[in-house]
Parts: C-alpha cells; structure tokens; sequence
C-alpha cells in the first residue's frame, strides 16, 4: 500500500460516513474521528499497524457500546451503525490489496446506507462526488504504476459511459413495491403534527420550514382562507391537552348538498403516521385509506415513504346532520377546571336564542377584547383557559381553537378541536402551492342542528391575516420577510425539488407504468420491461463498443505490413516460414539459397518491402505496385509445379 | 472419456497453436472471465438491489445500476486493452544452468491508447507486468530459470490483464516457438589441459596471431582487431584478416581428457575450458565422442563450442522439436551443422 493510496482510501472512507456523524450517537462518531485520525498518523508516521489483539477489543468493546445504546444489533440505526463502526476498523487493517477491495466495497455499501437518511439533491450530488472518489482509488489500486490524471480520466470515462446505462436501467428495471421484509418502526424519522395539542405545541411546529406536502390543482385552486387541511381531529381534553382519544365505535359520515368540487394531487412527505392531509371534506382518494367518522382520511399503513395521492374535496357540505347521540355527548364532555370560563358561557348562552348566536358571542368577543396572536405567549398554569381568557390574553391558534372549544361545551354546544394546515405559499414557477410545518394550524368545529359541522376559526377572528396571507403576514414582528430574491431562489429550488421528488424519489411501480404508457408502451408487463431494458442497454453497450474499438480497427497492422505477412504465409505453406528474428532482407536471402527459381522474385520483394517500410515517404503508386506484386506472387501449388 | 471431451473442447475454444512469427491479438484469441472479485461485486450488488426494493431507495437504485454499469463497461475496457496487440517473440541469449533465461517478447501497440497493466504469466505462475505507452514498442523479458542444460522451451504463455478494475480477466495464451540454449554450469576453476600441447604455457601469448594468410568476408563474431578496416574503408565490404598458426600452438579440450567419470560432470569442465581458453586467447579445438570442431577462436567459435558442450548426448528431438527453420532445411547445404547421433 503506497502513502497516497493509503490517504485516498481514508478520504474515501471519511466521505461515507461523514453525512452519517449527526444522527450517530456521539461516542461512535467519536471513536471512528479518532480511528481516522488514528490511520493517518499511522501511514503519515510509517508507524506498524496496531496489533490484532487490540483491535478485536475495539471491535468487541464498541459492538457491546452499540448493543447497549440501541438495545439490538439488527434495527434499522444499530445496524448502520454497526457498519460504520466495523468499516473505519477494517482502516486499521488495512495491508493487502485484497483489505482494500473489501474497504472499496463497504464505502460503495455505505453509499446506500446515506440513502435512507436523505435522497436530497445535495446529498445526490454529494454522493456521486463520492463515487467518483471512490472508482478513482479503485483504478489506482489495480494499475498502482499510473498517476493521478489518467486514473481520473479513466474514471469520468467510466462513469459517463455507465450513466446512459444506468438510465435505462433505472426506467426500465421492473420496480418491485416494498418492503420484502418488515421495516422496523425506526425507519423514518417523523416532525410534524401529533395526535395531541397542548399550549405551545403547534408554535414549536410554526418555527419549522420543512415541507409537509406539496399540492397541485387540476383547476383554479380555492381561496386561500378556503383551503383547510385536515389532520388528527381532537375530542378529550384533560384542562390542559387535546387528545383524539378512543372512539367507542365508528360510524360512516355522511356528507349532504356537496357542491364546490375540486381535483388536486398532494404529495405528502413521509411523516410515519397515517393521516392524509386533505381539504375538507375529501370525497375521493386515489389510495387506499379510510374516512373516519371525524372526516379524517387515515392511511392503511404509516406514511413512511413520501406518497403521492389524487384526491376530490367538497368545498360546500353539510357533515353528520344527524350525528349520534354518543358522539354529540362526546363533544360535550369537559374536565372540572376553569369556573370562570364556564361561568361566562353559561352567560352567553342565558343571553343568545340559539347555538349560532352564542357562537357569534364568543367570536365578538375575542375581536373585541385585546386578545393578542403571538408565537411566544406567557405560560398558563391549572385553570388555563381561564388564565388565558382572563389574563394573558396572548396565544397562538392552539389557544384560541382550544378556548373557544371549551366555550362551546360549556355552552352545551358540540365541539371538538381540529388540527392541520392552513393555507400554504405559493410556487408560480411550478404552479403549486407548499405547505410547510409552519403552516400547521389548529381550528374548531362544532356542530349545529341542521347544519351538521361546522368549521369555526377562532383565530381568524383575532389575526385575520393569518388565515388571509399566512403566519408572516400575522405576525410581522416575528416574519423572517426575506428579500424578494432570495424568496425566489428558493422557490425556483424548492420546483426543482419537487420535480425530484417527483420523477426520480418517487418513481415507483405507478409512475412507472405511466411513464412507460406516456413513451408508447401498450400494455406494460414485467415481461416487456426486462426485454425492453436487455435490448435498449446492449444496443447502447455495443454502440460503445463500436466506438471505443474504433482506434483499434484504425490502427490495425497497415496495407503494407498486410500485404507482407500475406506473403509470409504463403513461402511458410511451402515450408519457408519466416524466424521470429528475422528481417525482410535476411528472410529474402535465406530463401534465395533454398529455392533459386524464386529467389529475384523474393529478393525484389524484400527490398521494396523495406524501402516502404522503413524509406522515406513512399507514394500511393509503389504502394500499390507492391500490394499488386504479392497478390499476383504464385502461391503454394504453382511454386510446386515450377520447381 | 470425459477428460478427452474436455481436452477437445479446450483445443476448439482456445486453438492452442505454436506461433513463430508475430502474433495480432483478435478477438478471436481474447478471452474474458469476471474474476472472483467481481462476483463478489455482483453479490455486493445485489445485496444493494434488494435494500433498495426494500426501503423503497431511489437514489440507492440509481447508485446500484451506476456500479454495476461500470462493472460491465470495465469489461469492454479490459478487452480494449488487449485487443490488436501485436506481439513478436524476439530472441533468448543463451545462458548457463542455474542462471535465469529471458526470453523477450516484442509488444507494438498500433493505437493511440496505451494499454495499462498487462502480465505475463508462464507456467511456472512467474509473473512479469508492464504497461504499453501509445504507439510504442515495448520489450519485455520473460524470465524462466534454469535447471539442466540443451534447449530451454518458452512454453504457452498467458497473456492477462485485469485493468481498469479487476473485476474482469481478460487472457490470450501465447505460445511461440523460443528457446533458449542452456549451457552447462561451468565449473569453478579447472585448469586447461595442456598436457595434449607440448609447447607448453609459453604459446600462449602468440596463439593464432602469427602469420597473415588473406582476408576473407566478415561473419558475426568474429573480433573488431581482426576487421580489415583500410579494405573496409575503400568500400569493398567487411573483410576479416585471416592467420595461420603453427598446428602446434593448438589447444585441443578433448572430453576424453576430462578427468570426471560423470558426464555432466565433464561438460562441466569442459565449459570452464572453453570459457578459459577463449579469455586466454588461445586457439583452440573441441574434440567430442561425437563431434570435432576444428581449431579456431572468437566469440562464435566459443559459442559454438558451449552449443556443442550443451546438446551433447541429449535425446535428438529435444534438439529438433518444432524449430521449424532446422526441419525445412534438411539436406540443404545453408542449414546449420547438426550432430550427427
């Protein structure tokens, strides 16, 4: 193992596992920092490598560390861990050729592994810098005479003939959907809405810019204070957290008078729970999901992978105009704190003709009196509608949506909480709108005779804004407002994102079929696919060929040298064969000696031979006397019969 | 019977074939095997592939095809660096027993590529790698090592290159017809029998240089003082002087002289003395049970001598098997002088 080598695979290795440092535990990404450190002083130094007994302890040592952090040795994190650990000690190891294939192959392993954490376009980019490092080292560790710049060529070589390929490949090769075996529940890491709401929750989730789906309309898009998206819908509240809680038994909704229909298509990042985001109140869907009694669309299994869905939402409706009486009983239901706050809707209630007036009420209310929308209100403690109503009067959506519930039960009108996303930013260059974590948002609902639920947005009484133009336009001391540029920048990139998310992340067995129907395809069958995908790269695989052997055929031996060994051929069939050591006019003379009937002939040939061969420019009439002479030099039998 | 099938088959696909001029190498001739590093890779593959259906990976897709997409260009690269090779077996000094023959093989490469990492390897699994710049000749010495003395076969060859990573072997055998004259491994000090030349040590500054009879036509070996340079100069050839020395200057290394009773043994010495002699100067004449050279000196004549000293008493085909020029010219008078058994 040459120095440089040695530092190539090093950095190689480095370029692995660094991306894996963050979500490693920190002794791990410790230790393997030192073991790097460790190998470089080693190579740098020319010190021996540190003896087997010590590293099976390391190894030992550390597999132990990892069993205990984790628990387990096969879960999705142990495992990568795991592989990270044993690929850096595997550096200390390192002797033969043969230690550093095996290394070559772990780095490309780990490659993979990068994967399940981030498939981002920087992490692509990233990664493929990495591989060509990778095939760098490679090259150089089988042809250790050549230097950097040919093995590099060689590489970009390489690789620029393998994307074409790969690209087939990647369209063509029949996907198959996962998982063949049962992902762990670690699999994705998950940020976003929860099944619960408590003060503080959903301002915590408001500082967050990470993209929860993304949505295109098939039409015009609603209007903004319209577009409502529905999440976990929340009914018990213990005084101080909204909880779903456990529906005794489930019943089928039913929507009446639905009008305002509108198609879009959401693609949804993996949040590892199973609500599908949908405007209210989802008609249709085009995955298989339930519509739960709450109006929620819960999917089969955990969204773990970003999922893609058409759905037809009803603008217009009316909800469970007959609700059961259970679930009107449910939306009754009221911890004992809070006097205050019960005593004020006991009020409104005494004071207003019906449950729409007294709805009215609380929402004047809150207009009128200073209430505050703000991300950092001062905490509540036991009573906490009562000290928000009454006292501090700052909250977010969370604190309104869950006072005015509570109002309502305390009216004796039904309610519940509803939690999800509110409006979202528009891309014009993608023609789509982005819902981020920011947008999470929490509402109310309550449910009135004859109208069945009804969406009821307390916020939008204190912060119109909010529901209007989004939390920057609510908030503007809070807004991050950047400038107009660098909001464009962004969304330009967050297009291009989306259409990787899009075409390449999320080119699954659908896509797939799609895309193939949309190129001409009929009727795709696996069957189809692996010809298609045997036939289109062996054609570009001998189209390189073709071009690559092109020299070759180019330079093969020229005319001249052709005709000779031509006639070499025909003096060996009368047993005359040319020596190994020979030249022309050696070969001339010897078979001068043996065969005097044609040794002027041979003589004369020989001569012309060398003179084209090793004369100064010979022009195209010799050459081609010469070609002519041998072609008309009598072969095998006629020399017989002469002689 | 099935080993026969086996032979057949081996003799059809791989037209094992002596070569004794220049050898292109076509596709025909080049074969490619993954090595057992790339089936590792195909495994590591496809261990890739099934992570990747399983966590649903694009990008890990993406990355699999990559490699494996250069897994197999790598193996159209490794043909490339072999293919329209051309390869001349050029000549093997000879050389005594125990030293180590190199036989040298002449690689042109006619394209504008050089070919990297190229080995050679001889049955005796010695390996020699080297690399071709473009559009160069390179030569290449095959050592094999020497245990007995007569002729040395170059044997079958493989040619073989595992560039750019080693995951394909590529390979072509070559099998020309070289070989290399052993010499029989001189013994260490033997002093010259000059109890056959009666003039005693005193001849010996004088041997062969006496009296000048004519000139004759140059041959290979013979010595720069003795060239007529004055003829040369009036541009009348290579003429070599020639002398006449008293019949009884000559030195006779006669094998029945060597006191050994062991053959090999004798010509050991026997070697010694010619060796001596020749560095002494001295005119001498090789006398074999079967053979007589007459009395001569010069580097050919030595060579000619250890020839005789080599082959001596070695089976007659050893001699003649498959040197094609030996066989084509008997009973013409230009061929070389055989032994007569």
């Amino acid at each position: 193992m040459s120095k440089p080598f040695t530092y190539a695979l090093l950095l190689t290795i480095l370029m692995v596992t660094a991306p894996h440092a963050g979500h490693l535990p920190l002794w791990v990404s410790a230790l393997c920092g030192t073991l790097l450190l460790w190998r470089s002083y080693l190579t740098y130094s020319g010190n021996p490598l540190p003896k087997r007994w010590l590293l099976m302890l390391i190894t030992i040592t550390s597999s132990s560390g990892i069993f205990i952090s984790f628990n387990t040795l096969f879960g999705r994190e142990a495992s990568v861990t795991l592989l990270i650990l044993l690929t850096t000690l595997k550096l200390m190891e390192l002797r033969t050729a043969r230690d550093a294939i095996v290394l070559i192959y772990l780095a490309c392993f780990t490659i993979i592994t990068n994967f399940l954490y981030s498939q981002s376009i920087p992490t692509a980019l990233y990664l493929f810098a990495t591989l060509m490092v990778i095939l760098t080292t490679w090259v150089r560790l089988q042809t250790p005479s050549i230097t950097f710049k040919p093995c590099a060529r060689i590489t970009s070589i390489l690789l620029l003939q393998a994307i074409p390929l790969a690209l087939i490949l990647f369209i063509l090769f029949p996907r198959v959907q996962g998982p063949l075996w049962g992902l762990p529940q670690d699999a994705f890491a998950s940020s976003g809405l929860d099944d619960k709401m408590s003060p503080g929750s959903l301002s915590r989730l408001s500082l967050s810019d990470e993209v929860a789906f993304r949505v295109s309309y098939t039409g015009d898009p609603p209007r903004r204070e319209q577009m409502y998206w529905r999440g976990p819908v929340l009914w018990d509240f213990d005084g101080r957290t909204w909880t779903s809680g456990k529906a005794a038994q489930t019943a089928a909704p039913q929507f009446t008078e639905l009008e305002q229909a509108i198609d879009y298509s959401v693609t949804l990042e993996p949040h590892n729970k199973t609500w599908l985001f949908a405007l209210d109140l989802p008609d249709r869907i085009s995955v298989s999901a339930n519509l739960t009694h709450d109006f929620q669309v819960l999917s089969k299994e955990p969204v773990n992978t970003r999922l893609r869905y058409d759905v037809r939402s009803h603008l217009g409706y009316h909800a469970n105009l007959h609700e059961a009486e259970w679930q009107i009983q449910r939306a009754l239901q009221l911890p004992p704190f809070n006097p205050r706050a019960r005593q004020l809707a006991e009020k409104w209630r005494a004071n207003s003709e019906n449950d729409a007036a007294v709805v009215q009420a609380v929402l004047t209310y809150f207009h009128q009196q200073d209430f505050l929308y703000t991300l950092e209100p001062p905490p509540l403690y036991a009573n906490s509608v009562d000290d928000f109503l009454f006292e501090t009067k700052q909250g977010f959506c969370e604190h309104y949506a869950s006072t005015f519930v509570f109002l309502m039960r305390a009216a004796h009108i039904p309610a519940r909480v509803v939690t999800g996303y509110q409006g979202g930013e528009f891309n014009d260059t993608g023609n789509y709108y982005i819902v981020r974590q920011s947008d999470a948002h929490a509402w109310a609902e309550v449910w009135l005779s004859g109208q069945g639920w009804v969406r009821i947005d307390p916020t939008a009484a204190i912060a119109p804004a909010r529901v209007q133009s989004g939390l920057s336009a609510a908030l503007p001391l809070m807004a991050r407002n950047p400038p107009q540029w660098m909001r464009n920048l962004r969304l330009n990139w967050d297009t291009i994102a989306n259409q990787w998310n899009q075409w390449v992340l999320g080119y699954n067995t659908e896509r797939q079929f799609a895309f193939l129907t949309r190129l001409g395809i009929e009727s795709v069958t696996w069957q189809k696919m692996v010809m298609s995908m045997a036939v289109g790269a062996g054609l570009v695989i001998a189209l390189f060929a073709l071009f690559m052997l092109r020299h070759m055929f180019a330079h093969r031996p020229d005319k001249i040298q052709t005709a000779w060994l031509k006639l070499c051929r025909k003096l060996a069939k009368i047993g005359l064969p040319r020596a190994a050591h020979e030249g022309a006019q050696d070969y001339a003379q010897r078979i001068a000696t043996v065969r005097p009937d044609i040794a002027d002939a041979i003589r004369d040939l020989a001569t012309r031979y060398s003179a084209l061969r090793y004369g100064m420019g010979q022009d195209e009439q010799t050459q081609r006397e010469f070609i002519r002479l041998i072609k008309k030099f009598p072969s095998f039998r006629r020399i017989t019969e002469s002689s | 019977m099935l080993t026969a099938l086996k032979q057949k088959f081996r003799t059809w696909l791989f037209r094992p074939k002596i070569e004794s001029g220049t050898v292109i190498l076509t596709q025909r001739c080049i074969f490619i095997l993954p090595t057992r590093q790339g089936l590792a890779l195909a495994f590591v593959l496809l261990l890739m592939l099934l992570g990747n259906i399983n966590y649903n990976l694009s990008l890990g897709y993406v990355l699999t095809f990559l490699l494996g997409m250069v897994a197999v260009m790598s193996m159209l690269h490794a043909f490339r660096n072999m293919v329209y090779l051309e390869i001349r077996a050029g000549r093997a000094d000879a050389v005594f027993n125990g030293e180590t023959a190199q036989f040298l093989l002449h690689f042109q490469n006619h394209s504008k590529l050089p070919r990297y990492r190229l080995c050679l390897r001889g049955a005796n699994d010695r390996m020699v790698s080297f690399d071709i710049p473009a559009r160069q000749e390179s030569e290449v010495a095959f050592p094999l090592p020497t245990t007995r003395r007569g002729w040395l076969e170059m044997g079958a060859l493989t040619l073989y290159t595992e560039f750019p990573l080693g995951l394909f072997h590529a390979w072509s055998y070559l099998h020309f017809d070289t070989r290399c004259l052993v010499y029989p491994k001189p013994l260490l000090a033997a002093p010259l029998p000059f109890g056959t030349s009666p003039d005693g040590i005193d001849e010996r500054a004088i041997a062969g240089d006496d009296d000048f009879t004519g000139l004759r036509n140059y041959v290979v070996g013979d010595t720069l003082p003795r060239i007529a340079w004055k003829v040369f100069a009036r541009e009348q050839g290579l003429q070599v002087k020639q002398f006449s020395t008293p019949a009884g200057k000559e030195l006779w290394l006669d094998f029945s002289d060597a006191p050994d009773r062991n053959i090999e043994e004798k010509l050991a010495r026997m070697t010694r003395w010619v060796l001596d002699a020749e560095a002494q100067g001295l005119r001498y004449g090789l006398r074999m049970p079967d053979s007589e050279l007459p009395a001569s000196n010069g580097v050919a004549h030595r060579d000619e001598c250890l020839r005789r000293i080599a082959l001596f008493n070695l089976p007659q085909q050893n001699d003649d098997h498959s040197h094609l020029w030996e066989e084509h010219s008997k009973g013409s008078k230009v061929g070389r002088e055989r032994e007569k058994p």
